[in-house]
This record gives structure tokens, C-alpha cells and sequence, in this order.
């Protein structure tokens, strides 16, 4: 397929479950070749949305093309160019990792062999062992071999990271990046902020079913007007936050978690003006932190909220 | 990466691979294999044995005086033991002795039994049967045994059958009722509806390995009580064949009705329970279900296992043709159908 054409396109996509709307009408374009995050808190639709894409759910209106074909006439010949990984899917304990994949391989019309695809995931000294015995790492992994096994043009991968620790976080990021290299085209569901600022090209945040923001990670970033944030708790006199407004370099502050929260243009101006403020109200600092505007502040300038609520 | 596109050879076929996936899920989990195999032919031996028609016992009687004991000593098939009234009544109560005879008037006997053990009144009779021969009393004419002790008159011969039903139920029922669950549980049941697997085909494999299994688990217990307790085969062996492929396919159908909808292996045992348990008491397993008060037989005989174990015994014992149990083809092939197309209705991929 061509670089630039349409791989999936939502128009218009809702879909409830009696009083709850989970999807909340949905327009949005993914080109082929690459990879598209759909970033949100748990319950803001992004499974929901992606097993509407996937042809698992049907949704209760709007229309859903990928790959220029659709779910009702083209279910067959779709089935076989897609590769899902989804969310909960515990694969079967008893088998071992080769024959899982053997299994998965059988479904499919072309594709690669099953100790490439064992190699390429980068089991192969576990190949023989049991599914049951795996690393959760080692178990996402496989499930996302599952979804190679047909050589697919578009693949879906439902919150890929989630549960894992680091490290495995780290290696299922080194397969997504192999895979962008191959110019697939990638569709992802992430809470993590890191994971879809690395990762896409094109992120949709979304929040009560509906995509709050669009735009490649940097312009969203961007869009919030601030280049850093600054973190810190004081102790002392009590403080307003609306008095730190007038700082310079400082566009926004707020009361977070006991400590502050000022969202900044100019680090270098910002930093200095607070010690001066607090050292003016003899307030003693206790933490001091500042990070590059993330993803994460933009989901909390948009909503108010953070994206992890824990 | 080199991918390929040609003809994948017979066993990387999807039907194949998983008919292969059912075998080794089977194979590796051993309280299947347990369940499957052993215990049928453990239940076949422990009932075998404890039911097997064994030379007449010889029963355990108390008697209140010497003389009296002398008198019934003269029966072969009595144990008499002189002891106090007391010490007999004890005896009675805990299940010791099945009789006491005291001393009645005029130098007769009173028997003291439960008329409701069978035990009992054999020991009543003989008891008898010995006073009048110890008073020289004889049969008017001559009398002799002739015994019944060929196969197919024996409980084992009633047994074997009736546990080859309850096994094709157990197997059909739990082998396609667990797995499917277990699937739906881990959401493995929608990951597969997510590529491009045949639905059909997935059904499909749960009956091939069915029948593989079949044939292994009708040959094992069939071979032990042929080889062990000499259980007739009088009937065709392919009818025989064709009885329990039906069998199975049948409970196979319930087994996959139980599970169409069933999200935990909680609900799904309790539920597959619920279906099997009036069969395990009423479907005449371990003795004739024609035992039960008429006004519930035709409920009895509208269950699945009394067909199925009605057919098997027609055909094992009495070498009957499947012309002559049409009836419980049948009764089996309505549940197979119904419970078939229900389940396919009510069947959640998710």
C-alpha cells in the first residue's frame, strides 16, 4: 500500500451499552505506514473503539473502512491482512510457545514460518516450553507473535505494556520501533503517556468517548503553550496559588497533592522569580521539581484530570 | 523476512491444528486422563467385585439354648452361636448375627430378624428348614439345584454397559464443556474469532478429537470387562460402534449447550452437574431404572442416558440389532439435534 493512503478511517463512531456511552462520535484518519496512538485513562473508550475496529463489536452507528474494505462485505479477506493483539487474552497454558504460534499460522494464508516469527519476538530458547511457565514480558510477547503470524498490513495492539515491568516494557517498545521500520501500520491503545509519546506518529487523546485532541506527539505538546512544568511542595505560610500567576515565565498554577504545580514558558526566568517569592515569604521549599511538557500535561490542562489515577 | 504463500502441507491445516491443540490439552492435563480412563475402570472393578456372584455366604445366626442350636447346626448355610438373649440382641442391633432364635413355648422357637433384610428372611427360612429336618421332615418329592452363573446374567454383565453410558456422558459432557469455557474465560475464544479461524472448523475439531478419544476409551473399558469379568459382546461390534458415536456426538451437543453462554468454570460445572446428576441416579446406570414408580418413568426413560444405556445393553447382552432399539436412536438423536441448534443460537464467541 501506498505511504500516505488511508489504513483506517472512523466516521462518526458511537457505541453504548444501555445508559453508557462508550464511544461518543468518533471521526479519525491513520495513514499506512504509521503509528497511531489512541491515549486516554481506563474507561475512555479506547477499547471500546478499537475492538469496533477490529470487528469484534458492532458499532450502533458510523462507519469504519480499513484498508479501503469494510466489516460487512469484506470480513474474509480483512481477517486476513489484520494482526490483533487484545487486552486480555490469557493464550493457552498447556501449549508450548511453538505450537501456539504453529497454531495461530494455520489461520492464515500467507505469512511468515513459525520459528521466524518465534525469532522475531524473540522466544526461540523458549520455544519449547509451556505458555504457562512464560514471563508476563515473555506472554505479551507471544501474544503479539500471534498477531504477525499472518504478515499483517495493519495490526492492533491493545494496551501492548500494560502490567509489564520495565524491562519488558522496553523490549515490546524495541518490537513496536522494528515493526515502524517495516512501514506497517500500527493502531495502539496506551494510558501511558511515555509509551505513545515514543512510539506514534499520530496521537488521539481521548477522555469520556470522545478524542479531546489530535495531532502528531510534539504539536500536541505544543498546543498547551508551555514548554516545561515545575513541581514543588513548600511548608510554612500557607500559600495561593493564584499569587504565583504573576511570575515571571509562569502561565498557569495550581494545588496538586498537597504541593504546586506551575505550568512555564521560560524555565530559566520562572525558576529563579519562585525562590525569590518563596524566600520573600519566608516560605522553606521541600521539593523541587521540573520536567519538558508532556503528553500527560496535556491531558491535564485538557481535563483537569491525570491519566493514571493512583 | 521471507513469507510464504504456497500450500501448507495436511497438518499445518487449521482443522489440523486444531484437532492436534484439543489432544495435547487432553494428553497434558492428568485428571482428564484420570477421569477418562481409570476411574471408569476402577468403578467397573470395585462394583465387579463387590457385586460378584460369589458361592452362597454362609449366615450368621444366635441361638438362646444348646438343643436349639443343635437343631439349626444341621443347616450348612447357618453359623450358630449359642449366647444370651442379651448378648443376641446386641448382636441384632449392631448387624453381627441377621437372626435370633430363642426358646418359645412348648418347645418351640421364636425368630427374632428384620423382615426388611433379605439377609433375614434367608435365615428365617433356613432356620426353619433345619427344625423340620432335625424333626425328620422331607420334601414330598425329590428337589436339586440347576445354578445360573453364565455371563450375562451376572450384576457385571448389567454394569458394564450401563458405566460405558455414564463414561460417554462424563467425557462428552466435561471434554467439550470445560474446554469451551476455559476459552471464553481467557478471552482465547474471542482472540481466535479475531483472525481469520473458521468458526465451524473450531467446533469441528472438538468432534474429531472426540472420536479418537472415543474409540480409546470404549476399547479400554470394553477390553477390561471383557478380559477380566468375560462381559458378552452379542451383538455387531459395528452397531456397537455407531451406538456410541451417536452417544457421544449427543452428550457432546449438551456438553456444548451447558456452555454456550458460561463465562466461569464455576457456573459451568454447577450447571453441567445440574443436567447429569437426575441421569447418574434415574437412567438406570447401576441397577434397572425400572425400579422407580411408574409415573415418572416416561421422564425416566426421556433422558438421554437410559436411552443410551437401554441401546447398549440391548446390544452387548441380548445381541439385539438397531432395528430393535429404534426407539432410544430415537430419543438420543432428538437431544442431539435440539441440543445442537440451541446451543448454536445461544453460542457468545465473547
Amino acid at each position: 500500500m501506498a505511504t500516505g493512503a488511508v489504513a483506517l478511517r472512523l466516521r462518526a463512531l458511537r457505541k453504548a451499552y444501555g445508559d453508557v456511552v462508550a464511544v461518543d462520535g468518533i471521526d479519525l484518519d491513520a495513514s499506512a505506514g504509521e503509528c497511531f496512538a489512541l491515549l486516554g485513562p481506563n474507561g475512555a473508550g479506547k477499547t471500546t473503539t478499537i475492538e469496533i475496529c477490529e470487528g469484534l463489536l458492532e458499532p450502533d452507528s458510523g462507519t469504519v473502512e480499513l484498508l479501503g474494505l469494510n466489516w460487512v462485505s469484506d470480513e474474509r479477506r480483512l481477517r486476513q491482512r489484520l494482526g490483533v493483539q487484545l487486552q486480555e487474552t490469557q493464550l493457552a497454558d498447556k501449549l508450548t510457545v511453538e505450537e501456539t504460534v504453529r497454531l495461530f499460522r494455520s489461520f492464515y494464508e500467507r505469512g511468515p514460518a513459525v520459528a521466524d516469527v518465534v525469532a522475531m519476538v524473540e522466544l526461540e530458547e523458549k520455544s519449547g516450553g509451556r505458555v504457562g511457565q512464560l514471563s508476563g514480558g515473555q506472554k505479551q510477547r507471544l501474544a503479539i507473535a500471534c498477531a504477525l503470524v499472518g504478515d499483517p498490513d495493519l495490526l492492533f495492539l491493545d494496551e501492548p505494556t500494560t502490567g509489564l515491568d520495565p524491562q519488558g516494557r522496553r523490549q515490546v517498545w524495541q518490537l513496536i520501533e522494528q515493526f515502524k521500520r517495516d512501514g506497517r501500520t500500527i493502531i495502539l491503545t496506551t494510558h501511558y503517556m511515555d509509551e505513545a509519546e515514543r512510539l506514534s506518529d499520530h496521537v488521539a487523546i481521548m477522555d469520556h468517548g470522545r478524542i479531546i485532541a489530535l495531532g502528531t506527539p510534539r504539536e500536541l505538546i505544543a498546543s498547551i503553550g508551555v514548554d516545561h512544568v515545575v513541581e514543588f511542595a513548600a511548608e510554612g505560610a500557607a500559600l495561593d496559588p493564584a499569587a504565583l500567576e504573576g511570575l515571571q515565565g509562569v502561565r498557569r498554577a495550581r494545588a496538586e497533592n498537597g504541593g504546586f504545580q506551575l505550568q512555564v514558558t521560560e524555565l530559566h526566568l520562572a525558576v529563579p522569580a519562585l525562590l525569590d517569592e518563596l524566600d520573600g515569604r519566608g516560605i522553606a521549599l521541600t521539593e523541587l521539581r521540573t520536567h519538558s511538557a508532556t503528553l500527560e500535561d496535556v491531558f491535564v490542562m485538557l481535563t483537569g484530570r491525570h491519566l493514571r489515577e493512583d | 523476512m521471507k513469507i510464504d504463500t504456497g500450500r501448507r502441507s495436511l497438518i499445518d491445516r487449521p482443522l489440523a491444528q486444531l484437532t492436534l491443540v484439543r489432544f495435547r490439552e487432553f494428553r497434558r492435563e492428568p485428571e482428564a486422563v484420570f477421569w477418562v480412563f481409570v476411574f471408569p475402570i476402577l468403578l467397573a472393578a470395585g462394583l465387579g467385585i463387590a457385586f460378584r456372584n460369589r458361592p452362597a455366604e454362609v449366615l450368621k445366626i444366635g441361638a438362646e439354648t444348646v438343643p436349639l442350636a443343635g437343631e439349626l447346626r444341621t443347616e450348612k448355610s447357618l453359623a450358630v452361636e449359642v449366647m444370651s438373649r442379651t448378648a443376641g440382641e446386641r448382636g441384632l442391633r449392631t448387624g453381627r448375627l441377621v437372626l435370633l432364635a430363642l426358646a418359645g413355648a412348648a418347645g418351640g422357637a421364636v425368630y427374632r430378624y428384620d423382615d426388611t433384610n433379605p439377609d433375614g428372611r434367608t435365615a428365617r427360612l433356613l432356620a426353619e428348614r433345619a427344625i423340620l429336618r432335625a424333626a425328620g421332615v422331607r420334601a414330598p418329592a425329590p428337589e436339586s439345584d440347576s445354578l445360573v452363573r453364565e455371563p450375562g446374567s451376572r450384576y457385571i454383565d448389567f454394569l458394564i454397559p450401563g458405566l460405558l453410558g455414564l463414561n460417554l456422558m462424563g467425557s462428552g459432557m466435561w471434554g467439550m464443556g470445560f474446554a469451551i469455557v476455559d476459552a471464553r474465560r481467557r478471552h482465547l475464544l474471542k482472540r481466535l474469532v479475531a483472525s481469520p479461524m473458521s468458526r465451524a472448523e473450531y467446533l469441528l475439531s472438538f468432534l474429531l478429537s472426540r472420536l479418537v478419544l472415543l474409540f480409546v476409551e470404549v476399547a479400554v473399558l470394553l477390553g477390561f470387562g471383557v478380559a477380566v469379568f468375560g462381559t458378552p459382546l452379542r451383538g455387531s461390534l459395528w452397531e456397537l460402534a455407531a451406538l456410541c458415536v451417536l452417544s457421544a456426538f449427543c452428550f457432546s451437543a449438551l456438553g456444548l449447550l451447558s456452555a454456550s453462554r458460561v463465562r466461569t468454570i464455576e457456573a459451568a460445572s454447577g450447571l453441567m452437574n445440574f443436567i447429569m446428576l437426575p441421569m447418574w441416579i434415574f437412567s438406570g446406570v447401576f441397577f434397572s431404572s425400572e425400579r422407580f414408580p411408574a409415573a415418572v418413568q416416561p421422564f425416566i426413560q426421556a433422558l438421554p442416558l437410559t436411552a443410551v444405556a437401554n441401546a447398549l445393553r440391548a446390544n452387548m447382552i441380548e445381541g439385539a440389532g438397531l432395528a430393535q432399539v429404534w426407539g432410544e436412536l430415537a430419543i438420543i438423536s432428538a437431544w442431539l439435534a435440539v441440543s445442537f441448534f440451541v446451543a448454536l443460537k445461544l453460542f457468545r464467541w465473547r
